[in-house]
This record gives structure tokens, sequence and C-alpha cells, in this order.
């Protein structure tokens, strides 16, 4: 990514306190890295998350969502993920270079994690409580019965009746949004500064989606928590975030406010994936409108647009240089990387 | 719990039922006889005959089976042709040996094989990985009495480390009251004792414990790199605990599941091996006494040995069973 293109960035947000966003990503890259071949995952990721304030990362399978967020704490396997560049900034200090053992302060503690599958990431053999209260000891020192009443607190705030006797249980005596709960409870246990949470309601059914939204959405309005919202549902999106980054073969093609970015989408992908939701108001024989063909292989780093070959929009330029983000019309809050945006009047005729 | 342990071993009654008809046929189905065997080759006719008369092996094959039935629920196994001895006696006499040698075995396998497995899986493609694998499939293709009889070569004859044979050194004054030597030698508080048969102990142990011991290396190595990728395992890391926390409470813990059945399943083949390892270290237990009993076609200790074993391989798994529902709280008694 280009200085300039940073330099939009950084005026991007009016509302950012003077002392700088409490998470800072910059230009972060992730390669994975095999005897046959190497794949380029992250390719240049820059965002900013302030106190309070929600960011959704979209993108489909692959785009490079999920080893953005486990990047930042220094999660991904070492065996075989490598971060040739890039900065990640947490209330101005350098994670990506910090070592192990300040890392393992800052996880669960000032940045938490909830998962996509609360069926697979609770451990089958402990009891709620155990992995509860372990947590709070590791980063509180708290005694046990101390872990203990904080514990039955926690499951209380996320909404699990009867918290004292549910703490003795297992996760498999748990329904799945429960569970969900539980990972919540565990993850704002030492009332983290910023939560990050992977498609946390991608496996539950419509109506604990909903109620799962609703508790993510009160924590960030009590406790001034940085959410960072991983999702491909466009629909979790609008419904929760303030702000909304596009991700595309490991790059974020657009970023605005949501509500812009919805009203106004200038990447055809963005318009795209908006385009395939289906809608009740379109009227039932209005077929979905899928994007074309199928994400980039990522074998090669980027050196062009990578949507290129699936976009009716590309032009030459697009095929052959890699667009960096500019902000739209003069708008320094909303930004894409596109060499030949959609304008209002194409989105209008194309629909 | 309780009712579960009560059903689980009234399931006992029809398997030793349904092995006892097997091994009571098949120790029939062996060429010659118990008469020849004793007798000899040029036994007369009416020698053998009277030899089968008395012994009721003139009689037909159910009213045999039917009367050694009747006998093994009043806990008669009958006597041993060879020696006229009862053979439930001489099973008490000789099943210390056996258990004594097959849990020294199994101590040895589990644990260099469970924590060697483990690390392995850690340094997944590292040296020692390599190391382990290929060292475990040399332990696993190893013939139980070719290693015993190349584990005595060198290390008891050639480099005189270890005794050679026997479980102790007869001219000891060891009171040998239950038979487990190593409890005996406790209960005396003899040290010089213990130490004896410890040493008299190891090679046998080893011959034993090696295709346990590999086939559990491996497979704590893949049931670590299974739990290794799960989600659990993430979220503990990004709790920000330490890494031996995370290795031991989400890790190891879920990764000894299967690792258990298995050494439940072991049993099985460690008492075949045992079969081997006691005959190459004249060890007196069971399963050297299974071996003689086959040359001298002694059908009452070979089924007496065999029942034995057989009760042995359904309670470990008895135990097994109940061992994992403490493991894994996902497995309600029912």
């Amino acid at each position: 990514m280009s200085s300039a293109a940073w330099t939009a960035w950084e005026g991007a947000d009016p509302v950012r306190p003077p002392a700088g966003p409490l998470l800072s990503v910059r230009d972060l890259q992730v390669r994975f890295v095999t005897r046959d071949r190497t794949v380029h995952a992250v390719n240049g990721v820059s965002f900013d998350l302030d106190a309070g304030q929600t960011l959704g990362l979209v993108g489909e399978s692959g785009s490079g969502k999920s080893v953005t967020s486990l990047a930042l704490l220094g999660l991904l396997p070492r065996r075989t993920a490598q971060i040739p560049a890039g900065e990640v900034r947490f209330a101005d200090e350098d994670l990506l270079h910090a070592p192990e053992s300040r890392l393992r302060q800052v996880r669960g503690n000032d940045v938490a994690m909830v998962f996509q599958d609360p069926m697979t990431s609770l451990n089958p053999v402990l009891t709620v409580g155990r992995q509860l209260t372990e947590t709070l000891r590791t980063h509180l020192a708290m005694d046990k019965q101390q872990a203990r009443d904080a514990a039955a607190d926690l499951l209380d705030r996320v909404g699990i009746p009867d918290p004292r006797r549910r703490l003795r249980e297992y996760p498999h005596q748990f329904s799945g949004g429960m569970r969900q709960r539980v990972m919540i409870a565990m993850a704002i246990a030492c009332r983290p500064r910023v939560l990050i949470a992977d498609e946390p309601t991608t496996a539950l059914d419509v109506t604990i989606q909903a109620q799962i939204l609703e508790l993510l959405r009160g924590l960030v309005e009590t406790e001034r928590m940085g959410l960072l919202l991983i999702t491909h549902d466009l629909g979790v999106v609008a419904g929760v975030c303030e702000r909304t980054a596009v991700m595309y073969a490991g790059r974020i093609v657009e970023t605005g406010p949501t509500a812009d970015l919805f009203a106004r989408p200038r990447h055809p992908y963005t318009l795209g994936l908006l385009r395939s939701v289906p809608r009740l108001d379109a009227g039932s024989d209005l077929p979905l409108a899928p994007i074309p063909g199928s994400p980039r292989d990522l074998t090669d780093a980027p050196s062009a647009c990578a949507f290129a070959p699936r976009c009716a929009y590309a032009t030459d330029e697009s095929r052959e240089r890699l667009p960096v983000l500019t902000p739209v019309d003069g708008d320094r809050d909303h930004l894409v990387a596109c060499w030949n945006p959609v304008s209002d009047a194409q989105r209008v005729s194309s629909a | 719990m309780l009712p579960y342990i009560a059903r689980r071993l009234a399931l006992v009654v029809p398997v030793l039922f349904v092995t006892s008809l097997v091994v009571f046929l098949f120790v029939r189905a062996l060429p010659g006889g118990p008469a020849i065997a004793l007798l000899g080759e040029r036994a007369t006719p009416e020698a053998i005959a009277a030899f089968e008369r008395a012994q009721g092996l003139d009689r037909p094959l159910y009213a045999q089976y039917g009367s050694y039935l009747r006998n093994v629920l009043s806990g008669d196994l009958g006597v041993s042709t060879r020696s006229r001895q009862p053979v439930a006696e001489e099973l008490l006499q000789r099943f210390p040996a056996t258990v004594e040698l097959t849990l020294a075995a199994i101590l040895i396998a589990v644990l260099v094989g469970v924590p060697l497995g483990f690390v392995a899986a850690k340094r997944y493609q590292g040296p020692l990985d390599q190391a382990s694998l290929v060292g475990s499939l040399i332990g696993i293709s190893f013939p139980v009495f070719f290693l015993g009889l190349l584990l005595k070569y060198v290390f008891a004859i050639r480099l005189d480390w270890f005794p050679t044979t026997g479980r102790y050194d007869i001219t000891s004054s060891l009171d040998t009251r239950t038979n487990f030597l190593v409890l005996d030698a406790l209960l005396a508080g003899d040290g010089a004792a213990l130490a004896d048969v410890l040493l008299h102990l190891v090679l046998p142990a080893v011959a034993l414990a090696t295709i346990p011991l590999a086939i559990i290396a491996r497979i704590t190595r893949a049931a670590t790199l299974d739990v290794l990728d799960e989600d659990y395992v993430r979220t503990a890391r990004a709790k920000g605990l330490r890494g031996a926390i995370v290795d031991r409470r989400h890790v190891f813990a879920n990764a000894l599941l299967p690792v258990v059945t298995v050494v439940g399943l072991q049993t099985g083949l460690l008492l075949t091996g045992a079969v081997l390892t006691e005959t190459v270290f004249s060890w007196n237990g069971v399963g050297s006494w299974i071996v003689e009993a086959i040359s001298y076609r002694d059908y009452a200790v070979l089924q007496g040995g065999i029942l034995f074993f057989v009760l042995v391989v359904v309670l470990v798994n008895l135990l097994v069973d109940i061992s994992y529902a403490f493991l894994n709280p996902r497995i309600r008694f029912r």
C-alpha cells in the first residue's frame, strides 16, 4: 500500500481522539510457507479501531479475514505463517514484535477473541467454570473463590440463567447459543478493550444470532470496547457495525461508514456482494445475482487487481497495476481500491 | 455408575461361556492327545484306552464338556494330567508371575510411549519426531521371541548386566509368600532381594514392552496432533494461558482418551507376548505353563490358563471403559 493511501486513511476518521486509535493495523502481510508452495493470505491490510467503535470485516471464505484477526495476537501457526511486513499497534504498543510473554498478557486480557464454532471452541473435558476461571486467575490474580464468584457474575451478564449450577457443567450440556454466550463471557472476563469476534453467529440459528449480536452490541456500549466483527454476512454488518471494510484476496478493497457503503458501493466486488443477498422486496421471480467465477488463487503476490478476472468493470489498468485505497469523490471517509469504480449512474442502470 | 459396572460384569458370563466352549473344542482338535503325549509313541492301545477311560476322555464330547462346565462353576478347574496337581492351585501359584511381568511391561510402555508420542507431536516433523517414527516401526516389526533372545544375548550373556533367566536368585532366602516377588521383597523390607528381583524383571519386561510401547507412542502422537488442531486449543492460547498449561490442561487431557482405549486393547497382545517372553526367559508364569501344556496335551491346564487370559482381557477392558468415563465427561453411564 502506498503512503499516499495511508495518509488518506489517516485523516479519515474525524472523531478519533488525538492519542491515536486503540488498535491500529498498517500494511499487514501474512504468508503461509510450506515446502512446495507459498500462500499470500493477507497482502497489506490497514484499519483502525477506536474504543466504543464497531468495525465489520467482510469477505468470502479465504479472503484473509480470520488470518488477519489471528495475526493481531500472534496466534497463527508458527511453523508455517510468516509476517514479512506490517504493523499492529494496540494502545501505541507494537504487538507484532512483542515477545511471546508480553503477548500472553495482552491475549484474553486487553484483546480478547470469540471464535466461530462454539461447538468446538470449548474444551470438552473441562467444566465451563474451570474454563472461565482459568482466564480470570491467569490475568487478574484472583483466588479460587473470587474467580468462581466473578465467573458466575459473567454468566449472569451474558444471559445464562442459574449461573452457579451451570459453572459445574460441561460444554456438551449447553446448547449452541448458550455455548457462544459462554465464549463471550470468557472473552469479556478481564474487561478487554478490544474484542475480536470471528464469525460469532455463523454456526447459530437465526433467532439465536440476533440475541448474540444484541449482546455484543450492548457490551460495546456499556464497556466502551472496540469490536472487530468478522463475518461474511452483510446482514450482520448492516445491523451492528458503524464502519465496514470489505476484503478480497487478502486486501481491503473498500471501506467506509456502513450506511454509506451500503447505499453507494463503489467497488464492483462490494456491489456484487450486496447483489447476491436475497431480498424480500425484490420479488421472488427476480433471480439472485451471484458473482461469477471463484476467488483468486493466492499462490502469487498480488500485482494487479485480484478481482479483475471476475469483474465486469475491469480495465486494462485493472489487469496490470495494483489499485490502492483512495477517497471516493473526495470523501476521505469512504475509500475504494479500484481503477474503475462503479458510478451512481452505472449502479442504477445495472440494477 | 454401580449399575453400569454390574451390567458390564454380567456380560462377562456369556463371554466366558463362549470362550470356554471354543477353547474346549480347540484343545481337543490338537493332533494326538494326552495319552500319547504322556505314555509315549510306543504305548500299547490297551494302555492308551485305560488312560483315556480313567480320565473320562472316552466319553462323548458333549458329556465331557458338560461335566467340565459343572466343575468350573463349582470352582474346580480339573487336574493336570502331567503334574496331577489341581489346575486351580497351579494357576494361583503361577499367575502372580505373569501379572508382575505384564504390569512391568505396560508401565514401561506407557511411561515411555506416552511422553515420547506427545513430544514427537509437539515437534512435528522435527528430528525427534522422525526418529520416533522409525524407532516405533522397528519396535512393531521385531518379533518378541527374537528380541527376547537378542536382549538376553547382548545384555545378559555378553555384557553380563542382567541375569539370563528366572525371576530371582534361587539361592536367596526370599519368602515368596504372595509370589508377587516385588511385593514380597518390599514386605520383607529386603533391599538386596528387591534389587535382585527387579534386575531379573528388566530384560523380559523390556522385551514384552517393545511392541505396545511403539503402538502407544504412535497413537499418542496421532491423538496429540489431532488435538493440537482443535479450536479449543486455539481458544486456550487466545486466553493468554502459558504454553505449558495449554499443553497439559487442554491438549494432553484430550489426547489421552484414545490412548487409554489402546492401552486396554494391548492387554491381549501383552498376554500373547507373555507366552513367548516367559518361555525365552524361563519365567514361571501362566504363559510358559500354557506352552508346556500344549506339548503334553494337558487339556485341563490349557483350558484353565486360556480362560484366565480371557478373564484378564475382559476385566482390563472393563476397567478401561470405567476410567474412560472419568476422563471424558461426555460419556454417561447407561
